[in-house]
């Protein structure tokens, strides 16, 4: 593997990084906690959302995100050959 | 059959499962006693560290804690479940890249320093220690409950199965134990919440029934929980009272925290490949999901359950308050051990349960005629109880009892083959006894974990008065110097010794230090704590419970400024770290 290469494969893992990193800050730094009140307003079903989120969807969300990381992450292994066998 | 043989039953017939796999799995060589021989599938190691991770205080404490803080216990919730993603996208799969067998091996090959290793290690064993004795604390109140035995019996039944898989059987029988302990602790954790969600709202998914109306009313459960509440002089149950500076703060510190956890870190050592790492991370998150999505529907429907027990009429109604006479019998079972109290304070006869702590609703309930509260219900008992409140079944509560004890037992087990592992391979074998044979580090490794058994039965027996404040410590200690250090690690190529060391130096002691001066600790024979634990007197309004966080600030501050200032770390330091940032082997002669 080319250093070029080595890289290039090490800038893909991090935007792919930073993506997921604002994903979760979102889900419950952003919705569970500094915006909690303005989300209140809103609701679905018998929740008001920003509840929902600080104990329930940010819970959900965190779950998905990895198995979505671990999915990217083969795929760029592969791209750039450096899977396992 | 009695309450009490059936929990016998129940118990000992989980225990006789864990010891048969532990027979079934022991340990061979090290490779086996440390990492299970990086052998375990992802699914399985994904229930492991489950279990590993889902601790006494997750199965009994935590839904209890949500009940009596509402929107602030969200907290616990988003903090023990975020830290996997930081996790499974900054540690795991380089980590298991590395390929060693412990933490401070990876800090000390990667910062190329002996130093860095020992200060690894100490911080790693305050870290586990502290939060052994809570476990072993956890087995006691549960044996003493249910098995109406002393505390002091209890745990040296506890004790006494631990110590046979656990120095048996290595990494390799303690993750198959946990295997069997998550299925036995989920299974003990959802088929209450699913009795109890029918009961209240019928419907049979706790997740749902969160939201869901009350049977037979048109009204939804949480709207109808923070309409009693807010009656009874609390905040309302859907809205905090902590401010949102320390609720982030806090929420961090527990996130990095637990991605700074020696035990857990090293469940993804186990793994065969990076890939299963990966995986892996994600399957953990999901069997703890189950459990940490349940909680806070647990949380709200014991809070219902309870108001309604004792206020069944309209609030400030001189009838409107539970007779204490008439009290079910789940509250004078648990009155027997004290952990809920009640007293007349008024002496009309009748329980009232509000906020006296609220000065303005004190006039309030003076019209009421209320003269304080009179019923005290320890966070502890919630779902121990939970049970026996929506009057379930006998072999329910059984179960409960075999779930908190698995929940106990998984989690001492891993922390305490991680002390045995800092002992035997950082410290004899890394440090003093570089030659010893693998038989003999073995040896070793065996009696490290039994000797922390001691201790750690010594401090379930004896608590140190700290307890409670020590396991703040513990995350906010693992988040200001185990994750900052070796994260740099592996992002940061420019990172050094000296860096590393000033850095965890650094994040620990400023990170000790605020919590002595608040909490006090150590010191309390000098005088502390010297500090006022209130939010007018905190640094940014931070509680000594999310300081973590500006410790960890800290670290990667001080650490990076170092390294730039000093020698770069030497060219094969440099190698190693490309080495584990791709997943395949890369060729040793490239440019």
């Amino acid at each position: 593997m080319t250093p070029e290469n080595r890289s290039a494969y090490w800038r893909a893992n991090l935007r792919l990084l930073l993506g997921c990193m604002l994903v979760w800050f979102l889900c419950s730094y952003g919705f569970g906690i500094l915006l909690v009140d303005q989300l209140n307003a809103i609701r679905i079903g018998g929740f008001k959302l920003g509840f929902w989120f600080a104990q329930q969807g940010s819970i959900y969300i965190f779950v998905a995100l990895i198995f979505f990381y671990a999915w990217r992450m083969n795929h760029i292994d592969q791209k750039f050959d450096v899977h396992e066998d | 059959m009695s309450l009490q043989a059936l929990t016998y039953l129940v118990v000992g017939a989980s225990f006789a499962l864990y010891i048969g796999i532990a027979f079934w799995s022991r340990a061979h060589n090290t490779g086996d006693f440390y990492i299970a021989g990086k052998t375990v599938s992802p699914v399985a190691n994904g229930m492991a560290t489950a279990a590993d991770w889902m601790s006494a205080a997750s199965f009994i404490s935590m839904a209890g804690l949500i009940a009596f803080l509402g929107y602030d216990g969200s907290v616990y919730l988003m903090g023990w479940t975020g830290g996997y993603v930081l996790l499974a996208l900054f540690l795991a799969p380089y980590l298991r890249k590395f390929g060693k067998f412990t933490v401070p091996e990876f800090i000390a090959e990667r910062y190329y320093s002996r130093t860095a290793r020992i200060v690894a290690v100490i911080c790693l064993i305050f870290v586990s220690f502290t939060y052994v004795a809570g476990q072993m604390r956890g087995v006691g109140i549960v044996f003493s409950r249910f098995l109406e035995v002393d505390v002091t019996v209890g745990l040296i039944i506890g004790m006494g199965i631990v110590f046979v898989y656990a120095v048996l059987g290595g990494m390799k029988g303690i993750t198959y134990t946990q295997v069997a302990q998550y299925c036995v602790l989920i299974f003990a954790y959802t088929v209450p919440a699913v009795f109890i969600a029918i009961q209240i709202t019928g419907d049979p998914v706790p997740q749902l029934a969160f939201g869901a109306d009350i049977h037979g009313s048109g009204t939804g459960l949480l709207d109808k929980l923070d309409d009693i509440v807010t009656s009874l002089g609390f905040s309302q149950y859907t809205d905090g009272s902590k401010s949102t500076v320390d609720v982030f703060c806090i929420t961090l510190a527990l996130m990095v925290g637990t991605a700074g956890l020696p035990h857990v870190i090293v469940r993804f050592f186990t793994v065969p490949k990076v890939r299963d790492a990966r995986k892996s991370a994600g399957y953990a998150l999901l069997f703890i999901a189950i459990l940490y999505t349940t909680a806070p529907a647990v949380g709200a429907m014991a809070r219902f359950n309870l108001l309604n027990t004792v206020q069944p009429g309209p609030v400030g109604a001189i009838d409107g308050n539970l007779e204490y006479e008439s009290r079910p019998r789940w509250m004078r079972n648990w009155e027997n051990t004290g952990l809920v109290s009640i007293e007349d304070k008024n002496g009309d006869g009748r329980i009232q349960y509000y906020n006296d702590k609220n000065p303005e609703f004190s006039a309030t309930a003076e019209d009421y005629g209320w003269n304080g509260n009179e019923l005290v219900v320890d966070n502890d008992i919630m779902v121990l109880a939970n049970p026996e409140i929506a009057g379930l079944p006998n072999w329910v509560i059984a179960l409960v009892a075999a779930g908190g004890i698995a929940a106990a037992l998984s989690t001492a087990a891993g922390l305490l083959l991680v002390i045995s592992a800092a002992v035997s391979h950082d410290l004899i074998k890394g440090i003093f006894v570089p030659g010893i044979s693998e038989r003999n580090e073995l040896r070793a490794g065996r009696i490290a974990a039994a000797f922390a058994i001691l201790v750690a039965g010594y401090l379930g027996f004896d608590p140190p008065g700290w307890v409670a404040q020590v396991v703040a410590f513990a995350f906010g200690l693992a988040a200001a110097s185990l994750f900052p250090a070796i994260m740099l690690g592996i992002f940061v190529k420019r990172a050094n010794k000296q860096g590393a060391i000033a850095g965890m130096l650094a994040g620990l002691l400023f990170t000790y230090g605020y919590i002595e001066f608040y909490k006090g600790l150590f010191l309390k024979w000098a005088g502390s704590p010297w500090g006022i634990n209130t939010a007018d007197h905190w640094l940014f309004g931070i509680s000594p419970e999310g300081i973590g966080v500006i410790g960890m600030l800290l670290n990667f501050a001080v650490a990076l400024t170092v390294s730039h200032l000093t020698a770069p770390p030497p060219v094969h330091i440099q190698r190693l770290v490309e080495q584990i940032r791709v997943p395949r082997e890369l060729e040793s002669h490239h440019g």
